[in-house]
């Protein structure tokens, strides 16, 4: 008899060939899945380079050049060439070509490259992104990612688990992405420093995926190593017909040991706009309607789904973008690019005055496609708000839902979408 | 590893866009990098500071995303260690995995004011406030890992072991 363990214990102890785990154990694990894009990717083929020629897998070695692509300069360009070069060379099966490229963490999910009970490292901090379909995910530097591209192996350190337990009736307007907020604003940036979140109760089991994964995307906000849910019928609903090989559903055991349980009544979550500089400065969005914006941006591997364009639609459906607001759309993957014209989301943007780019993260990191000047504010759906994070170091950056973005940008300011009534 | 350098204080969550601005990172040059280094926080920083400083930060440094860049831009900048309370988790392993030392001690960052000139012994843990004369003694490192930092990193760790099979 194992001793009881938690979601991120067993997938560890799996992966290490180990019966159990405890926290704070210092493990090495064989790897399913290694990821870089196209501003990581580079330092980590110098990795590999140094220790072999060859990739120990190419089937899963994942390589998404979508952070300055398509190219935004000279030097960007180079920097995806390099990827480029490597994928051809390597035979990389993975490797997504603008054109088919999306926002890493949407698009992987989507193909059916990630599944269950996975490990995965990526780097790229929300790599923990994929926790939501029941996978140990993790984000790390180029060199980790290297070493694993190189021998599909990594060290960890045993996370302690700390249980959201998440029940009780939502309020209106109220998405996954509030939920996250509201539990960064509760703990701080660091609440969950070198340990794992796990997120379960009936306000999880009644969410949509894409909500899900808005969730476990910014567990890295919290300082988390991965952001776990257990899977269920909504997540095998979604995995069916997208990952093709088998996947693990590892189930947390109900004694298993916990360092902290926080219960949160869903009732007492609002809509929440995380204010500058950090993650964790949230108020209701209620309390925020005196903020002006220059800009929104409705994208990012946070909330470039589809349910997130239908969200922001919803509410910019026969209304105008204000004059003085610049709206940046960006669908996450080509799918969601193709699903958005198909249902007539496409005509609402360009009929509110939106701008509708091609997937790629841009503006969210500064970037380019919607960089801030000197003293101007934008409301995104991204997931940083740290100084300088879109542009100018005196811009801001204020972190909310879709549909409170899309209300922001008709308003003016920041608002809820009952305002617009 | 011993070092002596003078001491520049930051506060807490010092995060990784301000180490080094994504606007940047369309190179992985260290000495490109080491240009910009800190300047979202302190304009001044990379005019002041001089080869074997020290940065000193309260809790979290290093939080936010995942690029190496941050302890590449750190170290061409001249800077030998970083003392903070606490390490976001991804900085914490980028920068044993590429060479940066670090310490993690709350007393000593209490103590070591700005300009306070600092020597640092990386082996024992040990700190010396120069300026005042305080020492203080950092959380030692897990075997595992000071067998990275020994063998001059990770991928050197992985060559040394590939090369004894």
């Amino acid at each position: 008899m194992t001793r009881p363990m938690t979601m991120a214990e067993k997938i560890l102890a799996a992966h290490a060939g180990l019966d159990e785990v405890v926290p704070g154990q210092l493990i090495e694990c064989d790897l399913d899945l290694v990821l870089a894009n196209d501003v990581t990717a580079p330092i980590a083929i110098k990795t590999v380079r140094q220790i072999t020629d060859k990739v120990f897998d190419p089937e899963k070695v994942l390589l998404v050049p979508d952070h300055y692509v398509p190219n935004k300069d000279i030097k960007s360009a180079e920097q995806a060439k390099i990827v480029r070069e490597f994928a051809r060379e390597q035979d990389i099966t993975h490797f997504y070509e603008v054109g088919c490229m999306g926002v890493e963490h949407a698009l992987l999910p989507e193909q059916g490259v990630v599944g269950a009970g996975d490990l995965i490292i990526g780097a790229d901090s929300h790599t923990c992104t994929y926790g939501a379909l029941g996978a140990f995910s993790t984000g790390v530097g180029s060199t980790d990612a290297g070493v694993g591209m190189a021998t599909g192996k990594a060290w960890f350190k045993v996370p302690s688990t700390i249980l959201f337990k998440i029940n009780g009736q939502l309020n209106p307007g109220v998405t996954g992405k509030d939920i996250i907020l509201h539990i960064i604003g509760k703990i701080g940036v660091d609440g969950a420093l070198y340990q794992a979140m796990e997120f379960t109760g009936d306000v999880i089991a009644n969410l949509p995926m894409d909500e899900r994964f808005s969730i476990s995307n910014m567990a890295i906000e919290a300082g988390g190593k991965a952001g776990l849910m257990e899977v269920d019928d909504v997540t095998r609903a979604y995995m069916d017909g997208r990952v093709e090989r088998p996947y693990i559903e590892y189930h947390p055991d109900p004694d298993a040991e916990y360092a902290q349980v926080i219960e949160i009544d869903g009732a007492d979550i609002v809509p929440t706009v995380a204010f500058p500089h950090l993650p964790s400065n949230t108020r209701p969005v209620a309390e925020a309607r005196d903020v002006k914006i220059d800009q929104a941006v409705i994208g990012s591997c946070t909330n470039g789904r589809l349910d997130d364009m239908r969200q922001a639609a919803a509410v910019l459906k026969g209304r105008k973008v204000h004059p003085d607001v610049r709206c940046i759309v960006i669908p996450a993957t080509q799918q969601v690019y193709r699903q958005c014209m198909e249902e007539g989301l496409m005509d609402v943007f360009l009929d509110a005055n939106c701008a509708v780019s091609t997937p790629t993260c841009g503006p969210c990191l500064g970037g380019y496609m919607g960089i801030l000047a000197a003293g101007e504010r934008a409301i995104a759906t991204t997931n940083r708000n740290f100084v300088g994070r879109m542009g100018d170091p005196t811009s801001e950056v204020y972190l909310s839902s879709p549909a409170v973005a899309a209300a922001s940008a008709v308003l003016g300011h920041i608002g809820l979408p009952e305002d617009l009534d | 590893m011993q070092f002596k350098g003078t001491a520049h204080r930051y506060g807490r969550d010092i995060d990784t866009d301000v180490i080094i601005p994504a606007r940047y990172l369309t190179t992985s040059d260290p000495v490109e990098l080491a240009k910009h280094c800190l300047e979202d926080l302190d304009t001044q920083f990379v005019a002041k500071v001089a080869p074997g400083d020290i940065l000193v930060a309260e809790e979290n440094f290093g939080c936010g995303s995942s690029r190496e860049h941050a302890p590449i831009a750190i170290k061409a900048a001249g800077v030998d260690v970083v003392i903070a309370k606490s390490f976001a988790r991804i900085f914490y392993r980028n920068a044993i995995n590429t060479g940066l030392a670090i310490m993690e001690c709350p007393a000593a960052v209490d103590a070591i004011k700005g300009g306070d000139v600092v020597s640092v012994d990386t082996e024992t843990g040990t700190i010396v406030d120069e300026t005042t004369g305080e020492t203080f003694t950092a959380q030692p490192f897990p075997p595992f890992i000071a067998e990275i930092i020994e063998a001059g990193g990770l991928v050197n760790r992985w060559k040394n072991k590939l090369g004894q099979e």
